[in-house]
């Protein structure tokens, strides 16, 4: 027996944060794909340049904060902040949104509360809502789902994009770009269209937006994956889509008009990359089962109202960072009964 | 019996068991040490006062300590030997520090004392069972420790329902309760029936894992053999499952009670005893021998040939170690106890005692010391806590030293399983942390005790010399007035004698 821990216990589990945090990047691979296939090969480059730009932010806060720099940056945890963030960000986006979010999130959402673990809120949800308030054009100009598109985005085109803002011949991100499903069924109710109707249009498919629906499958096969792997606990993403699929079939029933069916709901926007990837980052959640129960059920029922009566089209973000204040009261209200409490 | 419905505890761990390393081969018998060390501590509460002279010579199974207060019981020689001093040795505790031994050079005769065996002990009373077993030394075999011979006494306030015999074993490597309820069923029974009888106890429920079949029809077959017992007593096979071996737990599977926060299980009318503990109060009782020996399995990676031994206290553990043939350097550290709840030790000449379960040289999927990630608070150890705590947020304020908060979160319900700690994917050491906690707040405890017994001294103090001020001042006063009174009885009565009975009378009452 060479070096062994002084205290007991003398034996260890598998179970890593650096585990963990591969398995989360794994689980995200089949929905990256789907995201390749449906808007180009921006999010690759998206996804490339936010990885690293977070991997620098983090050594250079680790160094800053005098941590120990290689045990904290192959945690993996600031790969899947920039992966999250990445994906959440419009496919054609110009370098320095992606970096000024990345930026964000590591330094301010993360280090400066103490980094790894200590993080109130949700960092790339942080960044995100940073970059949505702060450069809302840039950040609503999706790409329609390229099959629709006469022009595909190749790897090319999306890396002089990208860090150019060059498009080639006569092509202008005018052209190019166009609502999202959940914006067009947002504007298109505002202006009393019935949203069975919007739902024809060729920007949607079998039940929710052309694509999108698709991306959201890959997101939830993912989430399974982790829930199988024991990386996540079933508790917030049930919660979550269950809320927003009962308070949607709700609506459905008393105020059609009002807004898409509960399945338009689950298979857009970042519903499933929300539910299974991002209101179930254990830092900055809840951590008794009870308590990820009520988190998980806040977080679809306020991504339903911010969808429904906000001002933004999807409410993903702004509902887990608004969860994410409440998680102290709440895991303070939800402690399990102790063995043997009277 | 109809078979009841188990019941079950939140979390644990299923744990690899490598338990077969040391089952492989009989219980086999430790050779007679040429030197025993023997602690007068070797159970919870005070030490045992030896009672033998240096240069005495004594024989096996005589007293050599008496026990020492309510919470104690005697020690006795293993066998015959002289006694070679009564000094401070290394003994096997965490701390490393050293105790009081009794030094006994064996004479390798083992001759035996004169023994007086109980053939029926149902000629005894509850009382002198007790008394019996305290003078035969025989304190917990599970680990712990504690003097059995308390946990044999119903008490006036409770009546016990039922014996609970804690074949649960569930610590991976451990296996000495497996093997000796295989070989020597027959005297656990024996003993049970004993404690069934000084207990008063309704029923008596032996709860064996399922990992140890053998076990298991070895008690079966024993239990049939004894048509009385086997009206009240059962066998109760519960799924292996870490820490089932939990007293708190193992009540929870078997009868879905729950021992209340800070009691015992007498609270609710159950008594637990290790099937070891039941061995030696039979051959205590039926056969006049005090607890001289003990089974050690000695296993682990660095082991070659494992098993387990009846090892005479005192041994030494390098001796056991050398016995079984380890690629382990002299002087390496190894652990006594399981790889989840043990301690590690280092020094060889540590001898082996009552307490001491099992020695582990090298475990498999051994946990590295590194340098821990922070707590991403993903609540893997509230999941896997049997006891339904956070160890989470027992983390964060035990590191913070808000100690008052620990509290609030029942750090005090914690029984250190170290399941938190397994399942960390920080590799936090979680239950070092909350031992930290808890030393500190019963130092604090200790603390304020003394001060507040320093306070009250103080106040009662001042008070009583307030008082006697205050009486002294009233007696000054109370004398004035008589002096005054009477000097002015006596002024009255000169100048008119005549007069005033009525007068003198009043002035009296005032006085």
């Amino acid at each position: 027996m060479s070096i062994f821990r002084l205290s007991p216990p003398y034996l260890a589990g598998a179970n890593h944060v650096t585990l963990q945090m591969m398995q989360v990047l794994l689980a995200l691979v089949p929905a990256v794909v789907a995201m390749v296939y449906f808007f180009g090969y921006g999010v690759l480059v998206n996804i490339t340049l936010a990885v690293a730009v977070a991997l620098a932010t983090e050594a250079l806060m680790l160094r800053i904060r005098e941590r120990p720099v290689k045990p904290f940056l192959s945690d993996g945890s600031a790969v899947v902040t920039a992966v999250l963030l990445a994906l959440a960000i419009p496919p054609l986006s110009p370098w320095w949104l992606t970096t000024v979010g990345v930026v964000f999130a590591i330094v301010f959402a993360k280090h400066l509360y103490g980094g790894l673990g200590y993080n109130p809120f949700n960092p790339a949800m942080v960044g995100y809502v940073l970059l949505l308030l702060s450069f809302p054009v840039e950040m609503t100009t999706w790409l329609p789902v390229a099959s629709m598109s006469q022009q595909p985005v190749d790897l090319m085109m999306a890396i002089s994009y990208v860090f150019t803002g060059q498009l080639p011949g006569a092509l202008t991100m005018d052209t190019l770009s166009g609502a999202t499903p959940l914006d067009a069924m947002k504007t298109q109710i505002s202006q009393l269209r019935p949203p069975e109707v919007i739902m024809n249009q060729p920007l949607f498919g079998m039940f929710s937006g052309k694509g999108w629906e698709w991306v959201n499958f890959w997101f939830l096969l993912g989430g399974i994956y982790l829930i199988y792997k024991r990386v996540i606990s079933w508790h917030v993403p049930v919660a979550m889509i269950g809320t927003l699929f009962v308070i949607s079939g709700i609506f459905q029933l008393i105020a059609p008009e009002l807004t898409g069916t509960p399945m338009f709901h689950l298979f857009s926007g970042a519903t499933m990359i929300g539910a299974f990837f991002i209101a179930t980052d254990p830092v900055s959640g809840s951590t008794t089962l009870k308590g990820r129960l009520i988190f998980g059920a806040g977080v679809g029922l306020l991504t339903f109202v911010i969808r429904v009566w906000g001002g933004y089209p999807d409410g993903v973000a702004f509902a887990v960072i608004l969860m994410n204040m409440l998680v102290p009261l709440i895991d303070y209200y939800t402690q399990p009964r102790v063995y043997g409490a009277r | 019996m109809t078979q009841q419905q188990l019941g079950s505890f939140p979390g644990g761990l299923k744990l690899p068991g490598h338990k077969k390393r040391s089952t492989q081969l009989p219980i086999r018998r430790m050779p007679i040490s040429k030197r025993l060390v023997l602690p007068l501590q070797q159970h919870i509460g005070e030490a045992a006062v030896p009672i033998v002279e240096v240069g005495e010579k004594v024989l096996k199974g005589q007293r050599i300590a008496r026990a020492e207060g309510h919470v104690s019981v005697c020690l006795h020689a293993p066998t015959s030997g002289v006694i070679k001093a009564i000094a401070d040795h290394q003994v096997p505790h965490p701390s490393g520090l050293t105790a009081p031994c009794v030094m006994i050079e064996t004479d390798g005769e083992d001759r035996w004392i004169e023994r007086n065996p109980v053939p029926d002990f149902r000629s005894l009373s509850s009382h002198e069972i007790r008394q019996r077993v305290r003078e035969a030394g025989i304190v917990g075999l599970g680990g712990a420790g504690f003097p059995s011979f308390i946990k044999l006494n119903p008490g006036v306030r409770h009546h016990v329902e039922t014996l609970l015999i804690n074949g649960a074993e569930c610590e991976p490597y451990i296996t000495c309760d497996d093997m000796i309820m295989r070989e020597r069923a027959a005297g656990i029974i024996e003993g049970i029936e004993i404690m069934m009888f000084a207990l008063r106890a309704k029923e008596c429920v032996i709860a064996i894992e399922d990992n140890k079949p053998e076990s298991i029809s070895a008690m079966r077959f024993a239990l049939t053999a004894n048509k009385a017992l086997s009206e009240t007593t059962r066998i109760v096979i519960i799924p292996t499952k870490y820490p089932t071996g939990g007293e708190k737990q193992l009540i929870q599977v078997i009868t879905g009670k729950e021992v209340p926060s800070k009691g015992l299980p007498i609270d609710i009318g159950i008594v637990c005893h290790n099937p070891g503990t039941a061995y030696a109060v039979g051959r205590a009782i039926r056969h006049g021998e005090p607890l001289l020996s003990r089974i050690v399995t000695v296993t682990g990676t660095d082991v070659t040939h494992a098993g387990n031994f009846e090892t005479l206290f005192g041994t030494p553990i390098r001796e056991l170690l050398e016995f079984c043939e380890t690629k382990r350097q002299p002087d390496e550290p190894f652990i006594m106890g399981g790889p989840m709840m043990g301690y590690n030790l280092s020094g060889d000449d540590l001898p082996i005692t009552k307490t001491s379960n099992c020695i582990l040289a090298g475990v498999d999927e051994v946990a590295i010391a590194s340098q821990p990630l922070p707590c991403i608070r993903c609540g893997e150890c509230a999941v896997a806590c049997p006891a339904s705590l956070l160890p989470q947020q027992l983390y964060w304020y035990s590191r913070s030293k808000e100690f008052d908060k620990t509290e609030e979160y029942n750090l005090f319900d914690c029984i250190e399983c170290g399941c938190c700690d397994y399942v960390c994917p920080s590799k936090i050491p979680l239950v070092s942390y909350f031992r930290f906690a808890k030393t500190e707040i019963m130092n604090q405890e200790r603390e304020r005790r003394k001060s507040d017994i320093a306070r009250e001294r103080h106040e009662n103090r001042l008070a009583r010399q307030e008082r006697e001020r205050v009486e002294k001042e009233e007696r000054q006063k109370q004398r004035k007035a008589a002096l005054a009174a009477s000097k002015a009885a006596q002024k009255k009565a000169e100048n008119t004698e005549a007069e005033s009975t009525t007068e003198a009378a009043a002035v009296k009452e005032d006085n």
